[in-house]
């Protein structure tokens, strides 16, 4: 057994993790460790093997309605024996055309539509166009606003990657501990989020300009308590998954990719720092109040399924850094920025392209203003639908149980992927 | 050779939180609904619903048929008809107000551009229905809500509603900044409607 | 970063006979893009990846964009002899301004951690010619979002490895992100209070609609 421990991963990570540089020229990434694999041809893990003598292909559609492929999502594979030669993706089974309902109303009645795009993450993605929004008129947010902002947002990354981490281990076999112990923690964060807006899942609660309503009595208290219990909860996780000796054997070394595949396929979120490369929207465009925090971003030195686990366990830990912080800086004052109107809101014309650090990755939202009170046109960047883009060669190669492993760590949620 | 160290590191674990489900309160978690309930949050929100003050809904009724929660309802759930006397002048009331909870996607955007503070949303969540399509269309009459029962549901918004309204007419732009001072019991407004000057 | 206009030189310099546009952007952070000729698109976009100094290496979001056939009023100063006199009118001429897809593409750096440089590539109408250079062989993460576009707005992307529907179902046949895109009537019919999805749905199921 020549396994890596994840102490090993753990320490390289948070060693490298603060070190976004200052000056935007710092060439930011990492040098790999001795024997990681560096380019494409490198990365693959066997050599694929089409047109065997007795080679027949077997053409497999799993999916649409398969346990492992995180809802209505299918992968047309072709297969030699065991090893996956052609994988294709198809979806947009749950296709609404979201962007053309955004464009058919107001500015303010896509906000709750945007709650619907990746439904684990309804605050991240309110504010991700409540910010291109804002950027597109030049409305200010203000301080308490901003920070409520951050604390929601981490809730929600803790809360993504929690369940992520528990959906893998359901997909890989681990049926119901991991991710009942995720939904436990999830519950109090949920309930949390129900306390400051009212919902539990569809929160539509950022406004043009701050947010809908002020925190009730209690609730930074509330937050406080649930926030000092996680690393409690992270510890009992890896306790529970990290050393696992069938984890290790079933996620090390799968789906490898090298970081000059992943930044070329456009991978972003943890998806992209598990293969080594150091862009982190919060240190990289500063929104919100992100650089008076300080937190660590943890980078994989592998690329593989594992480093992608171990990434969202590392990210889970530094949010609950930033969570402590943001929740000893709420300042008072006013909530929503006084001059930001609700109705009959019509930014000047023009476009603007608004990014965050999405639990999943960049989530952006392009939008052409014509001067008119609906926007002419409303776009959005989803993170799991880019990521996407590389799972046949990620998969290629390997065996179709692998591909669920993959698949699994990629985290899509199809509300986002098909809109 | 470490072989099954790891696992057995988990399965302490599990142990641990079996023992734990039992005794440690971070651990006991399942609410057996429906014998058991939470409380539901001051902001837990499902549909909208219409307030009345006082004992009649017909006459009470906040709403005026304006027609703004209409227009900027996203998935545009809302249909309001405004009563007309015989002479046909408008009588600031709604002669219909439908409301497709099949739609509705408990925005709250109808309560938050509602100038009058007629509409509310309720916390009623135990809807389901075996027919479809009427009993999930919901009149005037089925959204009508006492002020009181809004008071009870959400004391501290209700409070501050109550007292904007007991200001007077021509306030209603302060919605936007949350009225200090106590809250005056519900029922003082009846019968009081903003004039013509508030609509925009 | 460089400014756009020096971008712009630099292409210019480096790929001669290339025309590049500058748009203007009104809103406030005021992201100005390059307008390039799709004839030459994906040797401006392997410069603006290679270059050691923008080393564009991420394709963030490629976004198509309906401009619809417009009508522009254009008002001039004619002369003409009535009566043997010079007179000058104001004459209002129509003229017709046929529309465009566009396909925009918002690039950053990982490496050197800048951007946006926004590019755009522009049909020569919405009909027939509705063509442009697919960026895909230069950045792999526009395979989707290309498709995406081809999808939702009848874009085709000349050079894309597989251009395909990607949302819609293959045998759908219209674009349905396009701006003059009427939606098909046959909703299942469910009585809201709606009139005009009622009257959608009476045109369609006459019978059932009316009982």
């Amino acid at each position: 057994m020549n396994r890596r421990i994840p102490e090993d991963v753990l320490i390289e990570a948070l060693s490298t993790g603060d070190l976004v540089p200052e000056s935007p020229s710092h060439a930011a990434v990492l040098p790999r460790p001795e024997g990681a694999p560096r380019t494409a041809s490198e990365a693959k893990p066997h050599p694929i093997a089409l047109g065997d003598s007795e080679g027949t292909l077997l053409e497999v559609a799993v999916g649409p309605h398969h346990p492992s492929t995180h809802g209505v999502f299918r992968m047309d594979v072709v297969l030699d024996g065991e090893r996956v030669v052609r994988l294709k993706p198809v979806f947009g089974y749950l296709h609404r055309n979201h962007e053309k309902l955004g464009e058919g109303g107001a500015y303010l009645a896509a906000m709750p539509y945007t709650d619907r795009l990746d439904y684990f993450c309804s605050l991240t993605n309110n504010w991700a166009y409540a910010l291109a929004v804002e950027r597109l008129a030049g409305i200010e947010v203000p301080e308490r606003a901003e920070h409520i902002r951050v604390i929601t947002a981490e809730l929600t990354r803790v809360l993504n990657h929690a369940c992520l981490i528990g959906f893998l281990l359901q997909e890989l076999g681990s049926m119901g501990t991991p991710i009942m112990y995720a939904f436990r923690e999830r519950e109090k964060i949920l309930e949390l989020i129900e306390a400051l807006t009212g919902s539990r899942m569809m929160c539509n609660y950022m406004r043009f300009g701050g947010c809908r309503c002020d925190l009730p009595s209690g609730w930074i208290e509330a937050c406080r308590d649930v926030v000092e219990a996680l690393p409690r909860f992270l510890d009992e996780f890896e306790n529970l998954l990290s050393t696992n000796e069938i984890l290790m054997a079933r996620t090390q070394g799968i789906g490898v990719l090298s970081a000059e595949q992943a930044v070329q396929a456009g991978m972003t979120g943890p998806m992209l720092r598990a293969s080594g490369v150091n862009y982190d929207l919060r240190k990289v465009d500063r929104y919100g109040v992100y650089d008076r925090f300080e937190f660590g971003v943890p980078l994989g030195a592998h690329g593989d399924v594992y480093d992608r686990y171990m990434i969202r366990m590392l990210e889970m830990r530094e949010s609950v850094r930033i969570l402590q912080q943001a929740l000893r800086a709420v300042p008072a004052g006013p909530i929503i920025n006084p001059k930001a109107r609700l109705r009959g809101f019509k930014p000047p014309a023009g476009e603007v392209y608004g990014r965050i650090e999405a639990p999943k990755g960049e989530l952006g939202f392009y939008l052409i203003s014509d001067g008119s009170a609906n926007p002419y046109r409303y776009r959005i960047r989803p993170p799991s639908f880019i990521n996407l883009t590389i799972l046949e060669d990620m998969c290629r190669g390997a065996t179709l149980q692998d591909t669920v492993a993959i698949l699994g760590a990629v985290d899509i949620v199809m509300g986002e992927v098909d809109r | 050779m470490n072989l099954g160290k790891g696992i057995l590191k988990g399965l302490v674990e599990t142990a641990r939180n079996f023992v734990g489900s039992y005794y440690d309160p971070a651990r006991l978690v399942t609410i057996q609904y429906p014998d058991e309930r939470r409380a539901l949050p001051e902001k837990a929100r499902s549909f909208p619903m219409l307030v009345y003050d006082g004992e009649d809904p017909e006459k009470g009724l906040r709403c005026v048929a304006c027609k703004i929660c209409e227009k900027e309802c996203p998935p545009q759930c809302i249909y309001i008809v405004l009563d007309r006397d015989e002479k046909g002048r408008p009588l600031r009331r709604p002669k219909i107000f439908d409301l497709d909870i099949s739609v509705c996607m408990s925005c709250q955007i109808c309560v938050e551009v509602c100038p009058f503070d007629a509409i509310k949303m309720n916390t009623e969540f135990e809807l389901s229905t075996a027919d479809r399509f009427g009993s999930l269309l919901l009149h005037k009459m089925d959204l009508a809500r006492p002020a009181s029962y809004y008071l009870g549901l959400h004391p501290v918004e209700a409070g501050e509603v109550n007292a904007r309204l007991a200001a007077g007419p021509g306030h209603a732009e302060t919605k936007a900044k949350p009225a200090a001072g106590p809250a005056p019991a519900a029922g003082t407004t009846s019968g009081a409607k903003p004039g013509d000057s508030d609509r925009p | 970063m460089e400014t756009l206009e020096q971008i712009k030189s630099r292409l210019e310099a480096a790929i001669p006979g290339l025309g590049l546009e500058i748009q203007c952007n009104g809103a406030v952070p005021g992201q100005a893009s390059l307008v390039v000729p799709p004839a030459r698109a994906i040797e401006a976009a392997r410069f603006l990846r290679d270059d050691p100094r923008l080393a564009l290496d991420y394709c963030s979001n490629v976004s198509g964009v309906d401009w619809l056939d417009r009508v522009v009023e254009e008002h001039a100063r004619v002369t003409r002899v009535i009566d043997g006199r010079e007179r000058v009118f104001d004459e209002c001429r129509e003229r017709r301004v046929p529309g465009y897809l566009e396909a925009v593409y918002h690039l950053y750096s990982m490496r050197l951690k800048h951007g946006p440089v926004i590019l755009r590539q522009r049909t020569v109408n919405r009909v027939d010619q509705a063509r442009v250079t697919s960026l895909t062989p230069v950045w792999r993460s526009a395979e989707f979002q290309e498709r995406e576009a081809y999808d939702l707005f009848g874009i085709v992307f000349e050079g894309h490895p597989d251009l395909r529907r990607i949302l819609m179902w293959d045998e759908f046949r219209d674009y349905p992100m396009r701006k003059d895109y009427v939606e098909p009537d046959d909703y299942e019919y469910e009585p809201t209070p709606h009139d005009d999805l009622k009257e959608k749905a009476r045109r369609h199921y006459p019978i059932e609609a009316d009982a």
